[in-house]
């Protein structure tokens, strides 16, 4: 006699089966639909990630980026003087953390490295259960990043990432970048080079052999060559190549007469150094005195290169020295807690995780979409960059963009760098589809 | 002209370092049989030498900074400056010049203390349980580099006086078409005088004699009573100075950080290999080789035939090498064969 006899057939058994299966994995669909979104926080308190460079070639801007997200953590729990969220346009922070949970946050090292920044993002959002990943320093990294939080379902709130792509051809609906990016750069530097320099000028790029590096080297090309300029050679150099020197040769009898570095961070102190070294600054091509140009520049990056910036022109997203009401209390606020003036990287890093904080709260929830929907559109001041606008189409944000110079005679160990323009935002505006920036957001993802 | 003059320059200087770093490394291999991967680690404490030496000269106390208004921020003046103004500003100055000095004892005892401490343990192991342990040991240095004075590159300027460039096309009947960082000439210089030296220590003194007849035949020198181990210690601590000072000078070339070392240990293998395994004159002559080359690889006519040449020169250069001769440029017989 065999089971079947006993009216247990195949089929029967099959039915069993799939219900068996159903039922076991039935608490997994439970566990899943029990939360709207993916690392609800259920607690009294909401976990951030702060994933930025402490070690490679971007380690300086890593450090200050993870000073100003620390200082951010204060104000939004009530702690300090409160920073810019007393000149914030936006009033929907209480100071009591964020919809009434206490913030805290956990930290990782990029290492400036897709692969280790990708691990440590991912660490943080099943191993810590954060809600929002932030930092940056390199657009590689910030991609990378940006694109697994899309596949995740969590929010990512860009730091220092300058490349088109991340807001172009890489945007993601699940992304949100603050700083300015190498269009911008491009179109706020060319009308002062085209004042300082003429029309007239032969162009050679130094370029950072990856996306930021790239895009920027384009941006830069098109807004000079829209004045009349010719650009000469746009050599490609690898990431972190420590000595340009074989690089730099080439330019000296190329018959350029103006040098267009498109190197940031460490990359951007041994060019420019070593540029300098080699008697650049000084020499004179075709009847007209050389000209070095960094269309990113960094307070940081002016520490480290010395006296080797002066006089030569570039762009930042902000500068400490402004004198705005918002500017002035974030300054004042990370001076008295650290000894020394915020960096770019920091003033965007703090101004992103106040923007993520208001805009949870403004949404009521910490669901990616439902929180994307609160930033898109977002006009806000306040903020150290005048009028700013959270553009839907891309999450890109418009304000205004700082040409600076470095500067002659600094008067104190801080006064590196001087703003020449403060470029208006319309200026700097484009349309979100131009075809360096042609891309999808695609939907949003709350991982859940 | 001008821009192959310059290129020659820039290649010579490069292949200066490779050939200071690579010598070290034969040196060592030559003597003791070792092959140490720890040797990019002795470059690195080199330059760190003049970084701690620096730091040194300018300690500072801290002053008010009364131009800055939002916060509490502090200038700092070198104690130096204080006591002795402006000759303590000159003495600031040449860091790198008094750390070169400072650093051939240091780096002298750092060699005795890794060859006595740890090297030696490993003369009769296999090859690969040398590399292991020394690229241990050289991971083991890093941290502590790291751990002391952060993952930053540190600048470590030259003097003033030599700062600037020097105008070789004066030289050349063509003024202003040749220009050359002093510092850079100064390093090339100074790696020759390193190589010549080392090369007449072995040439010219007894004891360089016996240690050349023990890289020829250690067992025969040692039955004639010479103790060859201890001189052998010796020349490891010599390979470290030379490692040593290479690091130091190229301080001002490029801001050292931890990994410095790492990044020239690897090209400097490279050398010693395409150079021949064990012949010092191989390393020497395949450091300038693959310096030039390198150098001319990135020359934009180059590139435009070749994209990405530049990257991958040298590593294209020893696989040619090493299919043609592979014992290297100048390698003798029966070293690392069997």
């Amino acid at each position: 006699m065999t089971v079947f006899d006993k009216g247990v057939s195949r089929r029967s058994l099959m039915k069993g089966g799939v219900a068996l299966t159903a039922g076991l994995a039935a608490p997994h669909f439970f566990t899943k639909s029990a939360y709207a979104y993916l690392n609800e926080p259920t607690g009294g308190t909401v976990t951030l990630g702060f994933n930025v460079p402490q070690t490679g070639a971007y380690a300086d801007e890593g450090a200050d980026e993870l000073r100003a997200y620390q200082l951010a953590v204060k104000h939004i729990n009530g702690e300090g003087d409160g920073g810019m969220l007393n000149t914030f346009s936006s009033k929907a922070l209480k100071g009591n953390g964020i919809l009434g949970k206490k913030v805290e946050y956990v930290t990782g090292d990029t290492q400036t490295k897709s692969d280790a920044a990708r691990a440590s993002a991912k660490r943080m959002i099943e191993k810590d259960g954060v809600v929002m990943v932030t930092g940056g320093s390199s657009s590689g990294v910030a991609i990378a990043v940006q694109s697994l939080c899309q596949e995740a379902g969590i929010i990512f709130m860009a730091g220092l990432t300058h490349s088109n792509d991340t807001t172009g051809k890489d945007r993601r609906a699940n992304g949100f970048r603050h700083f300015f990016n190498a269009y911008q750069s491009g179109a706020a530097l060319a009308p002062v080079l085209e004042a300082n320099y003429g029309k007239d000028r032969k162009a050679y790029h130094l370029t950072a052999d990856y996306t930021w590096g790239w895009t920027q080297e384009e941006s830069i090309a098109d807004a000079t060559e829209a004045l009349g300029w010719q650009t000469v050679e746009k050599v490609r150099t690898p990431l972190g190549a420590g000595d340009f020197s074989q690089y730099i040769t080439p330019v000296l009898n190329s018959g350029a007469d103006v040098l267009i570095l498109n190197h940031y961070g460490k990359d951007m102190v041994n060019s420019l150094t070593q540029a300098v070294q080699f008697g650049l600054r000084d020499k004179q091509v075709n009847g007209k005195d050389f000209a070095i140009v960094v269309p990113l520049y960094s307070r940081l990056m002016a520490q480290g290169a010395g006296e080797n910036v002066k006089g030569i022109f570039g762009s930042t997203n902000w500068h400490w020295s402004l004198s705005d009401a918002g500017s002035q209390a974030f300054v004042k606020s990370f001076g008295a807690e650290y000894g020394f003036p915020p960096s770019q990287a920091a003033h965007t890093c703090y101004v992103q995780a106040l923007l993520y904080a208001d805009a949870a709260e403004r949404a009521g929830t910490f669901a990616p979409c439902e929180l994307g929907k609160a930033l898109e559109g977002f006009e806000f001041d306040g903020m150290g960059n005048g009028p700013t606008l959270y553009r839907a189409e891309d999450h890109q944000c418009f304000k205004k963009v700082l040409v600076v110079k470095g500067k002659d005679n600094p008067s104190s160990q801080f006064d590196l760098l001087e703003v020449v323009q403060e470029v208006p935002r319309e200026q700097v505006t484009y349309d979100a589809n131009i075809p360096q920036f042609a891309g999808s957001l695609g939907s949003c993802n709350n991982g859940a | 002209m001008d821009a192959f003059v310059l290129q020659m320059l820039n290649g010579l200087d490069k292949g200066g370092a490779y050939a200071l770093i690579a010598l070290g490394l034969t040196l060592i291999f030559g003597t003791l049989g070792v092959v140490n991967f720890a040797h990019g680690a002795l470059f690195m404490l080199g330059a760190f030498c003049a970084v701690t030496i620096q730091k040194l000269l300018t300690l500072s106390k801290k002053v008010k900074d009364e131009s800055i208004t939002f916060f509490d921020a502090y200038k700092e003046i070198p104690y130096l400056e204080t006591w002795f103004g402006d000759t303590g500003l000159v003495i600031i100055d040449y860091a790198v010049p008094i750390s070169l000095l400072a650093a051939i004892p240091i780096m002298l005892i750092i060699g005795l203390i890794m060859e006595r401490g740890l090297i030696r343990f490993f003369y009769n192991r296999s090859h690969a349980e040398q590399i292991l342990v020394t690229f241990g040991l050289a991971i083991v240095l890093q941290e502590l580099v790291k751990a002391i004075y952060g993952a930053n590159p540190i600048p470590t300027p030259a003097p003033e006086v030599v700062a600037g460039s020097a105008d070789l096309g004066i030289l050349f009947g063509v003024p202003g078409t040749i220009v050359y960082p002093y510092w850079r000439l100064i390093y090339l210089f100074f790696s020759l005088a390193v190589i010549g030296g080392v090369f007449a220590f072995l040439q010219f003194t007894t004891f360089g004699m016996v240690v050349r007849a023990g890289m020829q035949d250690r067992e025969t020198v040692g039955l004639l009573g010479i103790h060859v181990e201890r001189r052998f210690t010796i020349v490891f601590g010599i390979a470290a100075v030379v490692a040593g000072l290479a690091g130091v000078m190229y301080t001002p070339i490029l801001p050292p950080d931890y990994h410095i070392g790492m990044e020239f240990l690897v090209l400097s293998f490279v050398v010693v290999v395409v150079g021949g395994m064990g012949s010092l004159p191989g390393a020497v002559l395949a450091g300038f080789l693959l310096g030039i080359l390198q150098s001319f690889a990135s020359m934009n006519e180059v590139k435009s035939i070749i994209p990405g040449i530049d990257q991958i020169i040298i590593y294209l250069i020893a696989v040619i090498v090493l299919q043609v001769r592979p014992r290297g440029l100048l390698g003798r017989k029966g070293v690392m064969e069997g």
